[in-house]
């Protein structure tokens, strides 16, 4: 036994050192994604026995309203999140001086991704409650009626996606600011030479530099674009009347809350949002695999 | 550098600069400041529609209140007994695995590494229902240990890939020389390379620490009782219970939040490299 561990320990070890890993991400991550897919082919309240239904889950969504509802908003969300990465590009630039107790100021500007997001969704329901809320009475003072928010269908959405993209934007930021303290300082002087500044020596010289940077900006702000949950959740519950519904929560509701327990049909919405989620993770993973392949 | 430095500017453009950095500053951070000081207002100055102007007193008794009159402090017990052990155990697990993944040349392993990256941006929602089951069977629904198994191996997956990355970028004629001389790999392991990956374990922990804090999806999910619910689930059921006492779901907030914000103060060099070292070198 010890001999042959001996002889063959170098083939052996990895394995050994993957193995409890491996178990728990397979149990807890891949294995569950495939239960997931066959579910969505039963009808099930989680208890009693399952019955197979066949593609019935998937054919009722077609005519959901309120599953049409969620992947719209879905959308909406994914198009308006991307506003990550300008607005944090430019604060990274705002904020990428050496000015007395700048770090502190970095910092503080980084503070909202640091906190919960069922935090962020309270201190924004703050900011948007009817009455006394600020934005309220900003609109109050500036239109002679105020709106509400968070309970309106046509402000709903923008109202919750804006307190989503703080934290967001604070986090895109830190990651512009490491990029831009990698950003080759002779390409600069060069640039400047040449007669670049602003605008031209931005997009020319600065952004190429930054598309690692980039990549996992706009790789995160997807990601987190289509996982919102937490912040639709404490905020509005979905509503008023189920218009902020986003997938993963309408497939929360379905499964898992006062609604019901319909498990397959839940199933069948998150199997729609992961393959939404894969054509973008695919994505990813082609463009990393190739970065690691050539090196 | 870019853009150029505001020392290189007129001095007039150096002051404005100065000047606008804390008027931002408070912009930015304006729906915190209102929270942390509607915490600190009486309830008669909300009861008497004074919101914004000067409260009558600071009002520390909030704080007080939420600590008598609700669950909060149980709830931040929770999600320590929780937050804690989590992080021990991804980090064991992600040290391991991106060890095998960093050092190791074998068939498979892009096609490992790349499940666990790929693992780890999958929604929650299509595990909800199978990892629900699963902790039901096992009879751990509702409990720390339920909710942390899976914390642990989700995590897992981000941490293998920032574990792997550090590994590599670190020098490999360490671990030849080791060979040379006859070391075995678990020695290797244990005595070489985890004493040169600490500034990684430091801010995996940190980062880890904070993900799990702020988890909100996975505590609704596979907890159900105020014994055992963390921070962020029971706030939530605070803020049914305390609807419109504003101050009191200010003062509660404030507190789920101090501490991953303090993690963040004490770590936070740590914390950036976490979260930009896995990426952006």
């Amino acid at each position: 036994m010890s001999a042959y561990w001996k002889s063959n320990q170098r083939r052996l070890a990895p394995w050994l050192f993957l193995f409890p890993g491996m178990v728990m991400f397979a149990i807890y991550v891949i294995i569950p994604i495939f239960q997931s897919m066959w579910l969505s082919f039963y009808d099930w309240d989680g208890l009693g026995a399952k019955t197979w239904i066949g593609t019935a889950n998937y054919v009722e969504l077609f005519d959901d309203d309120a599953f049409t509802t969620s992947l719209w908003n879905n959308v909406i969300w994914l198009v308006m999140f991307l506003l990550a990465v300008p607005v944090g590009l430019l604060m990274a630039i705002f904020l990428n001086q050496t000015v007395r107790g700048i770090r502190i100021y970095k910092s503080l500007f980084f503070f909202p991704f640091v906190i919960s997001q069922v935090v962020v969704g309270l201190m924004f329901a703050w900011f948007y409650a009817p009455n006394f809320g600020l934005l309220y009475q900003l609109t109050e003072f500036l239109s002679g009626t105020g709106i509400a928010v968070l309970a309106d269908e046509t402000y709903v959405n923008y109202g919750i996606i804006v307190a989503g993209l703080w934290p967001q934007i604070a986090y895109v930021m830190i990651l512009y600011l490491t990029g831009l303290n990698n950003v080759a300082p002779d390409q600069i002087e060069a640039a400047r030479l040449d007669g670049a500044k602003g605008w031209k020596m931005l997009w020319y010289v600065i952004i190429p530099q930054l598309r690692p940077a980039t990549f996992i900006a706009v790789v995160v702000t997807i990601i987190g674009a289509l996982r919102s949950f937490d912040l639709v959740s404490i905020m509005t519950a979905g509503g008023p009347y189920g218009s902020s519904r986003v997938l993963s929560y309408y497939m929360y509701e379905q499964a898992l809350s006062e609604y019901g327990y319909r498990m397959g049909y839940g199933a069948a919405i998150a199997v729609v949002l992961f393959g939404i989620m894969m054509i973008f993770i695919s994505g990813f993973i082609w463009k990393m695999w190739r970065d690691e392949t050539e090196r | 550098m870019f853009p150029r430095p505001i020392e290189q500017t007129s001095p007039a453009t150096q002051i404005m600069y100065k000047v606008a950095l804390p008027i931002a500053l408070v912009i930015w951070l304006f729906p915190l400041l209102g929270v942390a000081l509607t915490s600190l207002r009486p309830a008669s100055d909300l009861a008497q529609g004074n919101y914004f102007g000067m409260p009558s007193y600071i009002a520390f008794e909030n704080y007080a209140s939420v600590f008598t009159q609700s669950a909060i402090g149980q709830y931040i017990l929770n999600s320590f007994k929780l937050t804690i052990p989590v992080v021990i155990g991804v980090v064991a697990l992600s040290t391991m695995t991106g060890f095998a993944l960093g050092i190791y040349k074998f068939r498979y392993n892009m096609v490992v590494f790349f499940i666990f990256v790929a693992g780890n941006f999958v929604p929650f929602q299509i595990l909800m229902v199978p990892v629900r089951d699963m902790t039901v069977n096992l009879g751990l629904i509702n409990t720390t240990t339920g909710l942390g198994l899976f914390h642990i191996a989700f995590q897992t997956g981000f941490c293998t890939l920032f574990m792997r990355n550090f590994i590599k970028a670190m020098p490999f004629e360490l671990v030849e020389a080791a060979r040379v001389e006859g070391i075995s790999e678990i020695r290797i392991f244990w005595y070489i390379v985890v004493p040169l990956m600490r500034p990684a374990i430091a801010a995996l922990s940190v980062l880890v620490f904070t993900f799990v804090w702020n988890e909100y999806f996975w505590a609704t999910v596979l907890t159900t009782s105020a014994s055992i619910q963390p921070v962020t689930a029971g706030l939530n059921s605070l803020n049914g219970q305390w609807i419109a006492q504003w101050h009191l779901v200010s003062a509660g907030s404030i507190i789920a939040a101090l501490p991953p914000v303090l993690m963040f103060f004490l770590m936070q060099k740590h914390f950036i490299a976490g979260l930009t070292l896995g990426a952006v070198k």
